[in-house]
């Protein structure tokens, strides 16, 4: 069992003692029921009262829970097949973005994905789900080959961020991730994309656009990470949780916010506490969408997917009257009125 | 040509009163220390006539060099931000607005005009880095995305010139979502086969250069500008080395394949206008 997070600890040592008690009952031959069942229930209403009330920070760490399921994990619970192919065509095989055709029921569909390593080796040759940039461009040319033989995408985001390298300026990751959300945009097959630990940037939006978006229920997807918006704003790092707040970087957030379409709901704890659940719930959401999406025209999804991002955005329009004629910059500025 | 030049004396012809440099004022280069009189200076596009350090300059001064007469017609000026995220970090956003606003005289990190250059009719889109570091937000999104519709509604070609640290971080998820947002409707210009140029100037970093900044038909640089998509301290932070001499320059990434070329500024006006001419259908 992995370490608790701080706020977990309450729970975990009640579990203990709940272990401790069944223990003592099998060890003295006690009859120890009714002690254990009052335990369990006072686990679980600490549980709700602890989950059900979740701080920005809170779900942030349990994105990056270090038995949470990754790509790879999703794709072999999701897919009754599946084959991984490898390389942008180019350079080489990114380890951090991982990709390749499987089947989901009847359906073909091509599941692309940040994948993260789970032990110190393992982390490192998936370079923490850092992508460089033939991993974007590896991206880009599994959804064409998905595109060309009409099969819907997959995208499971889970990055601490696209790498900020020597190597990856070189090779340019401004260009590949720009690349991406152009060509993306445009690709005549559905593409649903779900967020699964951590959605951080452009990195994370480099293999983001979709007709559908979700977030697990505890994710976070932001324009910068907590720790680093702490470093920037507050010119330390000590101020990761208030950074987390001001963000408003949870699934609830970025619904309410009109960035993502739904929630997929996770157990009482993390998607580790019960990773088949969530595999059953993210199936469900992927099949129900492909079936809807099936029915829609290459051209309706390309125009559903720029429209749907082109309506992002919160800003205001100064009435017109206020600038009429009105100088304004460097005294000389005059608003055009007639549209 | 037509449409411009059909409604041009009427509506459309705005000219800004050109801002007059005082006699007597110098300007220090920030690069050899060396002393030019401002009114020089400004004659040589804001560039050092002893270094050619090009110094960094905004909305106003682009314009400016690039449209004939000094005349052009600002789009969308109106657009202000929202508070979407009732964002506070050591200040609230609304106060920040509110002040850079008043200290800039600008409405946001970008500014949209439409003129002619050596005739040519062109939508530039601009950023000003300081207005919040040129930061992109909902507004440069929406901005970007009307001067589009506008390139697409009267077959006008599109120039962008960046100089931003990246997207506004106190707009969330929402400023990340511009990249999408312009990267995706830069399709349609694409579509309709009309130019679409991006200039990047000193600095060009983060969400933009990793959106339309590098998806330009042809991008361009001025001479030494620093490009990137992580910025260089994140980078060293990284990696626990210096970078190396040049790194993340305009002639780097040339040398890497990723700008079409380099056009010091003073050559920035006519070279637009040939290249205009010759995308001309
Ligand atoms: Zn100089």
């Amino acid at each position: 069992m992995a370490e608790p997070l701080d706020f977990e600890k309450p729970v975990f040592e009640l579990e203990q003692k709940l272990e401790e008690v069944r223990h003592m009952a099998e060890e003295k031959h006690l009859d120890t029921t009714d002690m254990a069942a009052k335990l369990e229930e006072q686990i679980l209403e600490l549980k709700k009262q602890i989950y059900g009330n979740l701080t920005r920070w809170q779900r942030v760490q349990l994105s990056r829970h270090p038995e949470r399921p990754y790509t790879l994990d999703y794709i072999q619970n999701i897919c009754d097949e599946f084959h991984e192919f490898h390389g942008d065509r180019n350079f080489k095989d990114d380890k951090a973005i991982v990709g390749g055709l499987g089947k989901i029921g009847q359906q073909t569909v091509m599941v692309i994905g940040q994948q993260k390593g789970r032990d110190t080796k393992s982390r490192q040759y998936r370079n923490f789900g850092m992508p460089n940039p033939e991993g974007y461009r590896k991206a880009l040319r599994l959804m064409k080959l998905a595109e060309k033989f009409g099969k819907p995408i997959i995208c499971f985001i889970d990055t601490p961020g696209a790498f900020p390298g020597l190597e990856a300026e070189e090779r340019g990751q401004g260009e590949a991730i720009a690349k991406n959300l152009m060509d993306m945009a445009v690709i005549e097959v559905p593409i649903i994309c779900i967020v699964i630990g951590e959605g951080a940037s452009g990195g994370a939006l480099g293999i983001g656009i979709g007709n559908r978006i979700y977030q697990l229920e505890n994710t976070w997807y932001s324009v910068i990470s907590p720790e680093s918006c702490s470093s920037i704003l507050w010119r330390s790092w000590d101020h990761k949780q208030e950074a987390a707040e001001a963000l408003k970087l949870t699934a609830e957030d970025n619904l309410e916010l009109g960035i993502i379409d739904g929630i997929i709901p996770e157990p009482l704890g993390g998607a580790h506490q019960d990773p088949q659940e969530v595999y059953r719930n993210v199936r469900e959401q992927i099949r129900k969408d492909i079936k809807y999406l099936k029915t829609k025209t290459p051209d309706k999804l390309v125009a559903h997917r720029i429209a749907k991002f082109s309506a992002m955005g919160v800003f205001e329009e100064l009435p017109h009257e206020e600038h009429h004629g009105e100088a304004t910059s460097n005294g000389s500025h005059k608003k055009a009125s007639e549209d | 040509m037509s449409w411009f030049k059909r409604v041009k004396e009427g509506i459309l012809t705005r000219t800004e009163d050109k801002k007059e440099t005082p006699d007597g004022m110098w300007y220090k280069c920030e690069e050899c220390k060396q002393a030019t009189p401002t009114r020089a200076l400004e004659e040589n596009c804001w560039v050092c006539p002893h270094c050619e350090y090009h110094k960094q300059i905004g909305s106003y001064e682009y314009f400016q060099l690039l449209f004939d007469g000094h005349e052009w017609r600002e789009l969308d000026r109106d657009l202000i931000s929202g508070n979407p995220l009732n964002f506070t970090d050591t200040k609230d956003y609304v106060s920040r607005i509110k002040a850079t606003r008043e200290k800039t005289n600008l409405n946001d990190a970008i500014r949209v005009a439409f003129g002619e250059v050596e005739g040519e009719e062109l939508v530039v889109a601009c950023m000003d880095f300081k207005f919040i570091g040129g930061s992109m937000g909902s507004v440069m999104g929406e901005k970007i995305s009307r001067a589009i519709d506008f390139s697409l509604k009267y077959s006008v070609p599109l120039l962008v010139i960046s100089k931003s640290g990246g997207a506004r971080m106190m707009e969330g998820a929402l400023s990340l979502m511009q990249m999408a947002k312009i990267s995706a409707k830069l399709n349609l210009l694409s579509q309709q086969k009309i130019p679409y140029f991006s200039l990047m100037t000193d600095p060009t970093t983060g969400g933009v250069t990793a959106s339309f900044a590098m998806l330009g038909d042809l991008n361009f640089a001025e001479p030494n500008a620093l490009i990137g998509f992580a910025g260089p301290r994140v980078i060293k932070e990284t990696i626990g080395k210096d970078l190396p001499e040049g790194f993340q320059r305009a002639e780097f990434l040339l040398e890497h394949g990723f700008l079409d070329f380099i056009v010091p500024r003073g050559e920035l006006k006519a070279k637009l206008a040939s290249l205009i001419r010759l995308f001309e259908k």
